[in-house]
């Protein structure tokens, strides 16, 4: 590998990724992100959005809006959807001539088809579906000491090492690693949607935007989108969901579903399910919760009749609140839960429903 | 002339069954079963679907790991694969997913002309989801990943493909030659078969970085790009509630009155 000379690298790209002219929640998320590494690299490190697109300059406001300094417009008719092949080309050569020292994307079904491909062409690191990012190392240190059971002796906070330190879940979330690319740049992650934190939006905000003119011809493109279709059903937005009803192999069978969405109904949450009631077929894949479905983290998570298995702990086990439901006492579930009620969830739940509009009176009730 | 497929798989850990140690924070990996990774044993079956209806079609599949991969290997071949390869040193341990690709990329290299390579989408041991397109761009093939349904016409060039969406699909037509990434929903492997199974050993072979033409430059710990900085495992939440009651309406009640106290609801 060539040497690199690392001056040269600078500022916090974040791919904004955008389907049919409107972003995705993670793009905001991410943003919200790169200024809070921007702020702990160096006073004059930007935020930088950097928007594909075909006629998509108007979603700049909103980038300016959620914490980018600038936005690098890449726009081409050719790059209207995304294909790996055009968006690759485009963004490795943009990231050739401007250099950033960061570069995020969601860990999209896009981005992380995306990020391999740019990062396998720049000949950098990448690491996948991160969950917390750090630059310096008293951030680090402060993190781990919170959240994790990490010996921090080692750590010098005073170090001056402002290197990205990517820390994401292994086997299923039991373990954590935190991925450093010490020797290349840019340093480059996917980072889970739903898990970094938007900024309150400036109205108003505005920035500078560097217009890059793509290289692409049709020909660089090897793939033929024919259609995009979106699934009829509605977008269950698992991650924005402030209540999450959530139910396993404990329900028995699909009809218990129509109980979830009963149950959820009421207090005005989403239904999510584990991967054993989705891989049983009792529901659809947009539902799951866990390391292979979307990571979550609302006010109260009922998980009912799931054991918690591994993957699924991963993905939920950072909510407020989780209240479990199972006939069970040892299961999983119950060593995480806030809440562990050892019973039915069909003798439960119903209760749960019925006395749900009442709970202001009956906890005013014990006040007097 | 036959059709070529090479088909990536993964010797993994079944996460399933890898359970904590409470006292120490460890993982206890001891007496976790070793498995072909789920989804490729989706992009395996997907080549043996091929080759149901185009006998003349030729399934090799690769893999990088310690020796005792074979056993997985095996398994592919009593499936219905034509060959294996594993590529098998200790020069090649430690890489992360771009050092990997440069050896896996070498190995495919040397197996020499295909139409098709099928990987699995992610491994569950890492979940990266890089390993197949980065193969693919040192390889300059086209790719899908996420595919959840595929057809190949009668020429055997032209492919059309589901690539799964969080909301939906995209439609997408490529060529021969390429990279798809499959997940569960493209199909249900099957079983082993009888005569898979006493067809077995002759058709595995190991091989090492020099027998790839491996450039140990490009792999291993060394070379790759990313390193581990620290592991560790998440801080145990505190132990929480057991709610009780002498019906399921009184606990319930309690759920909520204590939701409510703590300002939760």
């Amino acid at each position: 590998m060539a040497t690199i000379n690392f001056d040269e690298y600078k500022n916090v790209w974040v791919f904004v990724e955008q389907r049919d002219g409107k972003l995705m929640n993670v793009a905001l998320e991410l943003l919200g992100e790169g200024r809070r590494l921007a702020k702990d690299i160096a006073e004059d490190t930007k935020v930088c959005a950097v928007l594909v697109g075909d006629k998509v300059e108007h979603l700049a406001k909103e980038c300016f809006a959620y914490g980018a300094d600038s936005v690098y417009l890449i726009e081409d008719p050719l790059l209207k959807n995304y294909t790996t092949d055009g968006y690759t080309k485009v963004i490795t050569d943009a990231a050739n001539q401007f250099k950033p020292d960061i570069f995020l994307y969601g860990a999209t079904h896009i981005g992380r088809d995306l990020a391999p491909r740019v990062a396998a062409r720049l000949n950098t690191g990448l690491t996948a579906d991160c969950t917390h990012l750090d630059v310096s190392v008293a951030g680090y240190i402060k993190y781990a000491e919170e959240n994790t059971t990490l010996n921090t002796k080692s750590l010098d906070p005073n170090s001056p090492d402002k290197g990205l330190k990517m820390t994401r879940p292994a086997f299923g979330g039991n373990l954590m690693a935190t991925i450093v690319c010490p020797r290349t740049r840019p340093q480059m992650a996917t980072v889970r949607p739903g898990v970094m934190q938007k900024m309150e939006p400036i109205e108003g905000a505005t920035g500078e935007i560097v217009k890059v003119t793509p290289e692409i011809k049709a020909s660089d493109i090897k793939v033929e989108i024919l259609d995009i279709v979106k699934s009829a059903k509605e977008l269950v937005s698992l991650t924005d969901a402030n209540i999450i009803c959530s139910a396993g192999r404990g329900l028995g069978d699909a009809s218990g579903f129509e109980l979830m969405q009963k149950f959820a109904d009421k207090v005005g949450g989403v239904v999510g399910a584990s991967r054993a009631a989705v891989d049983a077929g009792w529901i659809g894949h947009d539902h799951q919760v866990g390391q292979t479905g979307t990571t979550v983290k609302p006010t109260i998570y009922f998980a009912c009749g799931i054991s918690g298995a591994i993957q699924h702990l991963a993905g939920m086990q950072s909510s407020d609140c989780i209240v479990a439901i199972n006939k069970d006492p040892d299961s999983p579930i119950m060593e995480i839960a806030d809440y562990a009620i050892v019973g039915d969830l069909y003798k439960v739940i119903p209760e749960i429903i019925a006395e749900w509009d009442n709970a202001e009176a009956l906890y005013d009730a014990t006040t007097k | 002339m036959a059709f070529k497929i090479i088909v990536c798989a993964k010797q993994v850990p079944d996460t399933n069954e890898i359970k904590i140690n409470p006292e120490t924070g460890t993982l206890i990996r001891d007496g976790v079963p070793s498995i072909l990774n789920n989804d490729d044993a989706n992009a395996l079956e997907e080549a043996l679907k091929i080759k149901d209806k185009h006998p003349d079609t030729h399934i090799t599949v690769v893999s990088m790991g310690p020796p005792q991969a074979q056993e997985m290997l095996f398994e592919c071949i009593a499936m219905g694969a034509d060959e294996a390869v594993l590529l098998s040193d200790r020069a090649v341990g430690g890489s992360d997913t771009w050092a990997t690709s440069n050896a896996i990329t070498a190995a495919i290299k040397k197996i020499g002309d295909f139409d098709l390579i099928f990987a699995g989408r992610q491994a569950i041991d890492g979940d990266t989801a890089q390993v197949g397109p980065q193969i693919a761009e040192k390889l300059e093939l086209p790719q899908v990943t996420y595919v959840e349904e595929f057809e190949i016409a009668d020429n055997m060039k032209d492919i059309t493909v589901k690539r799964q969406l969080e909301d939906g699909y995209e439609l997408i037509k490529i060529q021969t030659p390429c990279m798809l990434t499959a997940i569960k929903e493209l199909n249900e492997p099957r079983y082993m078969s009888m005569k898979g199974i006493f067809n077995k050993e002759k058709d595995i072979k190991v091989i090492n970085a020099a027998d790839a033409e491996i450039d140990l430059t490009i792999v291993g710990l060394k070379a790759s790009p990313t390193n581990v900085y620290r592991s560790f495992t998440p801080k145990p939440k505190g132990k929480g509630i057991t709610v009780e009651g002498d019906t399921e309406k009184d606990v319930a009640k309690t759920l909520l009155i204590d939701l409510k106290k703590k300002h939760i609801i």
